[in-house]
């Protein structure tokens, strides 16, 4: 075989088989099957409720699953080797804790004892400033990590889980409540933070737009469905419209992707959504 | 100086066992302390210092040091309150209270029987509001013993109790698992508690678990700061404490002396006063 070709077959750093899982009785997660490959940026598209945060949770090992398998590059689910930035924290203004040490907990905050040897203090501080470096985060290094904006509060969270040197970076809605300008920020500290540490991202948010320039694989979740490929693949009418259930038009305009609840006698309310909203934030008309 | 040290101070033996014991008992509530401010658990520390005066008059009823009752009971609440593992603060927040009220009912029974059958009224002033002038000194070994097993927990599960402290999810997400350090760190609260009980009384002993670190808290950014500066509170408030109530034997109205534990919780909360003005200065800055 050629090199090529192996490298084609390199063992994805994620991979879930027909996994479903259920919140309080109620079946949130359905059969969902995808593979991330080592370095790939994935999107997880879906609106509110369609099950992002429990597949991310999932993937974790924080939600048991109902059914199904999800394996993580390394023999058994070793999580250390997986990073995750949790959604809208809001860290506590009285915690003593400088952006610095939250970055280093990240590092080493599953282990015993406390750190007192001087020479593992320098490599530990050289770690630290490298990662603080890598999200642009040198400016409130030492700042109390409560008292920082929420975007700063990001970046300082985006260092703590890429210290720890994982294969696979989980974000859930890094994109929610900020403004355009904001979210492009972020999707290309994202973008130059996947390409510099070789970690696979993948990403919750319900607008795919700001991310259609740097992401290679899409998972589309609806009701606790989900389809996964390139945009090309699953972006499409006939796709979104099996998974929803009802028909919906895939648009194309200036550059934006736009998915539509169908006209006609078909259900207008997709599952899982409110009536009168669509994906990509814009507000059809049925 | 003898104004401010009255004659026999330094060479008082009740006093040097006073300043030793309440010095390991703050350092130890401080440090466990900081952790339950940080955990927002002040109300489980409360809590448990109120049960423990079921458990301290019982031991007195018993005829026992009122220490090992203040443990025991302690320890059993601090069980319940993680095997019940009620998440929603509601619901937690009423169990507390409820088992809370049942506790102080029977404490309220035990010292009834205690005060008519001893015919005294120091047992519930012991166990209430304590006094570091009576600890007897045979009671050191083991004040000392559970000292160093509070301050073990929190050492070896330092920095997962930072992370799980700072969000419970990223601790996970770093493989650690929350039950364990929850339930160890709950254990290493029953300990500080009841100590706390046993030298400045059931009652008060929140005081000293959370008036220090809630002050240190405004004073540093940094979690070994923190730490130190909270136990170095802690003891300067016991001892200025200490001071005052041995000068107090001097003071109206009866010439008996004023109860320590007082002085001590009024100094805590002078020194939360102080750290309240001064950190407003430092967040500015």
């Amino acid at each position: 075989m050629s090199a090529r070709v192996l490298e084609g077959r390199e063992a994805p750093v994620l991979s879930l088989r027909d996994v479903s899982a259920d919140l309080a009785g109620r079946r949130v997660l359905d059969g969902v099957t995808f593979a991330v490959q080592p370095g790939e940026f994935t999107a997880l598209i879906g609106t509110n409720g369609a099950g992002k945060t429990t597949l991310l949770r999932v993937i974790l090992g924080l939600q048991p699953t109902s059914s199904g398998t999800v394996e993580l590059a390394g023999a058994r689910r070793g999580r250390r080797s997986v990073g995750y930035v949790p959604q809208k924290v809001l860290l506590d203004p009285d915690m003593p804790l400088r952006a610095r040490d939250v970055v280093a907990l990240g590092m080493d905050g599953h282990r015993l004892g406390i750190p007192v040897s001087p020479r593992a203090g320098r490599v530990r501080r050289a770690r630290v400033e490298a990662a603080l470096a890598s999200v642009d985060a040198l400016d409130f290094a030492d700042a109390r990590v409560g008292t920082l904006s929420g975007g700063e509060q990001q970046r300082v969270l985006i260092a703590h889980a890429l210290i720890g040197e994982p294969e696979l970076l989980l974000l859930d809605e890094p994109l929610a409540n900020l403004d355009l300008r904001s979210q492009h920020e972020v999707v290309a500290l994202l973008a130059r933070v996947a390409e510099q540490h070789r970690v696979a991202v993948v990403m919750s948010a319900h607008d795919m737009n700001p991310l259609l320039p740097v992401m290679q694989r899409i998972v589309y979740l609806a009701g606790g469905r989900a389809v996964s490929g390139s945009t090309e693949e699953v972006v499409r009418s006939e796709v979104l419209s099996a998974l929803y259930g009802h028909h919906v038009d895939v648009l194309r305009v200036h550059g934006r992707i736009l998915v539509v609840a169908g006209e006609g006698d078909e259900p207008v309310r997709p599952p899982g959504e409110e009536p009168g909203s669509v994906e990509s934030g814009i507000v059809s008309v049925p | 100086m003898n104004a401010l040290f009255a004659p026999g101070f330094f060479t008082n033996g009740i006093v040097h066992s006073a300043l030793i014991v309440g010095a390991v008992v703050a350092v130890v509530a401080a440090v466990v302390g900081t952790f339950t401010v940080l955990r927002a658990q002040s109300f489980a520390g409360h809590a448990l210092g109120e049960v423990g005066a079921t458990g301290g008059s019982a031991a007195i009823l018993a005829g026992t040091n009122p220490l090992w009752g203040f443990i025991g009971i302690a320890v059993v609440a601090a069980a319940a309150i993680e095997l019940l593992g009620v998440r929603q603060p509601r619901s937690r927040d009423l169990a507390t209270g409820l088992v809370l009220g049942a506790g102080l009912g029977l404490a309220a029974l035990f010292l009834y029987l205690g005060t008519t059958s001893q015919s005294t009224t120091g047992a519930s002033i012991t166990v209430l509001f304590g006094s570091l002038f009576v600890v007897s000194m045979q009671m050191v070994p083991s004040i000392v013993t559970l000292s160093i097993v509070a301050l073990a927990i929190v050492v070896v599960c330092y920095r997962r109790l930072l992370l799980t402290s700072l969000n419970p999810d990223l601790a996970a997400a770093r493989g650690v698992s929350l039950r364990p350090v929850s339930a160890l760190y709950l254990l290493a609260l029953a300990i500080a508690v009841s100590l706390s009980a046993e030298t400045i009384g059931a009652v008060l002993s929140t005081a000293l678990l959370v008036g220090p670190p809630a002050a240190a808290l405004r004073l540093t950014k940094r979690p070994i700061a923190a730490l130190v500066a909270a136990a170095g509170i802690g003891v300067l408030a016991t001892w200025l404490g200490i001071l005052l109530a041995y000068d107090s034997y001097t003071w109206p109205p009866s010439g008996r002396g004023w109860p320590v534990s007082f002085f001590i919780v009024v100094f805590v909360f002078c020194f939360y006063l102080l750290a309240q003005l001064r950190g407003r200065k430092v967040t500015r800055g």
